[in-house]
Order: structure tokens, then C-alpha cells, then sequence
């Protein structure tokens, strides 16, 4: 199934200037493995050398951090949007 | 606004704007113990009102503005900042009443976010996707489209920005080393810290090293920091003052928090942990050199307070 996720501008350059890339996937985990496939990359920004996502990585589906869904294993279905942001201090998609 | 109030004729204690910069100058033996020659000072700038370095830069642009003229009553203060500038603007134009707008990332924390909105100031939230080049743009945008309303800050471009570097932070690093310095580092971010404190510094002697570093790539949690080759250069910055540079990741900055935790008892900011990293660098430099002695002096931006709920603490 088809998926979007969306880039934060400082990627652009490992995307081809693209921001908004179609990946396919039932979760989050493998939709990022979809865009890593695409643009390998990606790894070394988005993940430690120990595979961990780094710390200043928020990962939003739908505007929701995955943190406080099910990680990694959130499932997804078509036409939803992930988003890649880095925290600003924690940063926080939901405007409060 | 106030001509008719009374003057107290008692005036203990001090008024919260009087404690901008004079900040203390910390040395963290810890990371210099083996170099007996070497040490490792950092201007505690969390010492400052608003709880950081920015304050230093937010009221001399205010003050400079004032008394230009360009900021007056009627006025509103406009800026794009992630942080800790906008912290500041807040805090000086709650104590002097004026009016604060900014445009501000809205992937900032929910701290920040709070502490902007107990200050009382307006805030635009702009695509955190675009990160701050993109609060800078909606800053922009909203001079244009009305300049008559705002006063448009910009402290990416404005010369009072660095200069109160120039006068404050340099000179106070002057004395409180009574002129030992040997090298200054900073990172760069609108480059005000580094500009105006290297500038004064190698007038007052040329033999001193300034290093400037910056994030390692575009993609960073190096909060208040700008990867120069992928952002929007700020007009303040020139590259040919410094005598050499730094790249600084992200993790190494993390592992430097950590280790000044617990070894100092110190809890740092991200771009603080940073600066004590390309610190650390500069001391290997001058140890592999066998310089006589090195004095290197840095600027912790702010203290961990706006960190604490992040997740690298726990990794």
C-alpha cells in the first residue's frame, strides 16, 4: 500500500530535492525501510551505527509522535503521511 | 507611560534587565587533567535573566533600537527565532512594555512554547518541516506586508547583535582571565557570539586563536546552531575571522552533557555540551603542539533546563 512521508528541508539533499516521497509498508518501521531503499543515504542521518533512530529524530504519523503510539510497529494504511522533523528542543508537531 | 508615578526613595536589590551578561567563567578541570599546562573555561551564560546567551544580543538590540528611534511606543518587536532569542525578547518586552511578535518553528518544546506564552508574547508558528529558515522567511513576510507596524529585530542581520558581544562577552572574558586567554571558541548559530567576542579579543591581542564549529551536517540536534553550507547565511557573518574551524556532531555533543553531569556536576545544554567538545578538541590541538600553555575559552550558551525531557539522558 501507498504511503507518503514527508522530508524536512535539511534532507532535501539526500532526496533529490524532493519532500515528499511515496513509500509502501504495513508499519512505520518497514515504510522507513521502503524510503531507505530509495535513498540509502538517508541511514546515516536518521540512525546510529548501532541502528537506533538518533535521538533528535521525531517520527509523526499523521501529526501524532510515534513514541507515544506504538513505536516503530504503529501500523499504517494508505494515504497516511509520515513525517520526519528534527526536535527542536524536543520538539513537539502539535502546536500548543 | 509611568511620568506621574513616585520615585521610591528606597532602591535595594537589583532590577531583573541589570543582570544581563557579567556571567560567571566556569573551569572544568575534569576534562584537562592530564594537560597540567592546558584549562578549559566556559561563560555560564545561563546565568543571564532569561536563562540564556541570547539575552546579551536581545536587549542590545533592543536598547540600540530604542534609541535610534526605530523602536518606539506603537511599535511591536518582530523576529524568527527557535528559542532562546525569542525567550529573551519576551522577557525584555514584559519588563519594558513592549509589544513582542515572533515567529517561532512549532516543533519547539513544549517548555519553550510555555515559557513564550507566560511572557505574554505573540508567537507565529511556522512549518516545523522548514526549521528556522522558515520562521525567518514568515518574518519577513510580515515586515513587508505591514513595516510600518513592526520593527523588524532580525537578529541575523543586525549589527547590535554582535556587538554586544564586542563590548560585553569579550571584555568580560578579558578580565576574568586578566588577559591570559590564548584561544576562543564558540559555535555559530546567527554567528553574533562568535563575531563580536573574536573581533575584540584579537584587537586586544592578535596572538589570541579564535575557532568558530558548527553542526557536522545539515540534519542535527544542535538546538541553536546553523550548518552554514546548507542554511541562510546571516549577514553578520564573515568566515575570514576565524582561524580555523570545527564540525561538531550531534552525539558528541549528547556524550559531553552526559560526562559533565557526572563529572562536574554541571547540567549543560545541548550546544553548550557542543561547545566543551570543540573545547576539548582545541586542548588535544595544543597538547599535540606542546604549546607552553592554553588558556580556552568558550560560551555555554544555556543551561540543560530546556532539555531535561529529551531522550538522550536515558541512552
Amino acid at each position: 500500500m501507498s504511503l507518503k512521508v514527508s522530508i524536512p528541508t535539511p534532507l532535501r539533499r539526500y532526496t533529490d530535492g524532493h519532500g515528499v516521497i511515496e513509500v509502501s509498508g504495513g508499519s512505520v518501521a518497514s515504510a522507513l525501510e521502503s524510503l531507505l531503499q530509495k535513498y540509502p543515504v538517508l541511514k546515516k542521518q536518521l540512525y546510529t551505527d548501532d541502528g537506533r533512530l538518533r535521538s533528535f529524530v521525531n517520527v509523526y504519523l499523521n501529526d501524532e509522535d510515534i513514541r507515544y503510539l506504538q513505536k516503530a510497529d504503529t501500523a499504517v494504511k494508505a494515504g497516511d503521511t509520515i513525517s520526519i522533523v528534527p526536535s527542536i528542543a524536543g520538539g513537539n508537531l502539535v502546536v500548543g | 507611560m509611568h511620568a506621574t508615578a513616585p520615585i521610591k526613595a528606597a532602591a535595594h536589590g537589583t532590577k531583573p534587565l541589570a543582570r544581563v551578561g557579567n556571567t560567571p567563567l566556569l573551569r572544568f578541570e575534569s576534562l584537562t587533567r592530564e594537560w597540567l599546562q592546558i584549562e578549559i573555561l566556559g561563560k555560564a551564560e545561563w546565568a543571564n535573566p532569561g536563562g540564556s546567551v541570547k539575552d546579551r544580543a536581545a536587549f542590545n538590540i533592543i536598547e540600540t533600537a530604542w534609541q535610534s528611534g526605530a523602536l518606539r511606543p506603537g511599535k511591536r518587536l518582530l523576529d524568527a527565532t527557535s528559542g532562546n532569542t525569542g525567550i529573551a525578547y519576551a522577557m525584555i518586552g514584559a519588563a519594558r512594555a513592549i509589544p513582542i511578535t515572533l515567529c517561532v518553528p512549532a516543533n519547539v518544546s513544549m517548555e519553550r512554547k510555555r515559557i513564550l506564552a507566560a511572557y505574554g508574547a505573540e508567537v507565529i508558528w511556522t512549518d516545523p518541516l522548514e526549521g528556522s529558515d522558515g520562521a525567518i522567511r514568515k518574518a519577513r513576510e510580515l515586515y513587508q506586508a505591514d513595516p510600518e507596524k513592526y520593527f523588524y529585530a532580525d537578529q541575523y542581520s543586525n549589527d547590535a547583535n554582535w556587538l554586544a558581544h564586542y563590548h560585553g562577552t569579550a571584555a568580560e572574558i578579558w578580565s576574568q582571565t586578566e588577559g591570559a586567554v590564548t584561544h576562543f571558541v564558540a559555535g555559530l548559530g546567527t554567528s553574533g557570539t562568535f563575531m563580536g567576542t573574536a573581533r575584540r579579543l584579537k584587537e586586544l591581542n592578535p596572538a589570541i586563536r579564535v575557532i568558530s564549529f558548527q553542526p557536522d551536517s545539515a540534519f542535527h540536534g544542535l538546538e541553536g546552531l546553523k550548518h552554514m553550507p546548507s542554511a541562510l547565511v546571516p549577514k553578520i557573518y564573515d568566515p575570514s575571522l576565524a582561524d580555523s574551524e570545527l564540525e561538531i556532531g550531534t552525539e558528541a555533543a549528547y556524550e559531553m552533557v552526559k560526562r559533565v553531569a557526572r563529572t562536574e556536576g554541571v547540567l549543560l545544554g545541548i550546544s553548550s555540551g557542543a561547545a566543551l567538545a570543540a573545547s576539548l578538541m582545541v586542548a588535544q590541538q595544543a597538547n599535540a603542539s606542546q604549546a607552553e600553555s592554553a588558556t580556552i575559552v568558550t560560551v555555554l550558551p544555556d543551561s540543560a533546563d530546556k532539555y531535561l525531557s529529551e531522550s538522550f539522558w536515558s541512552e
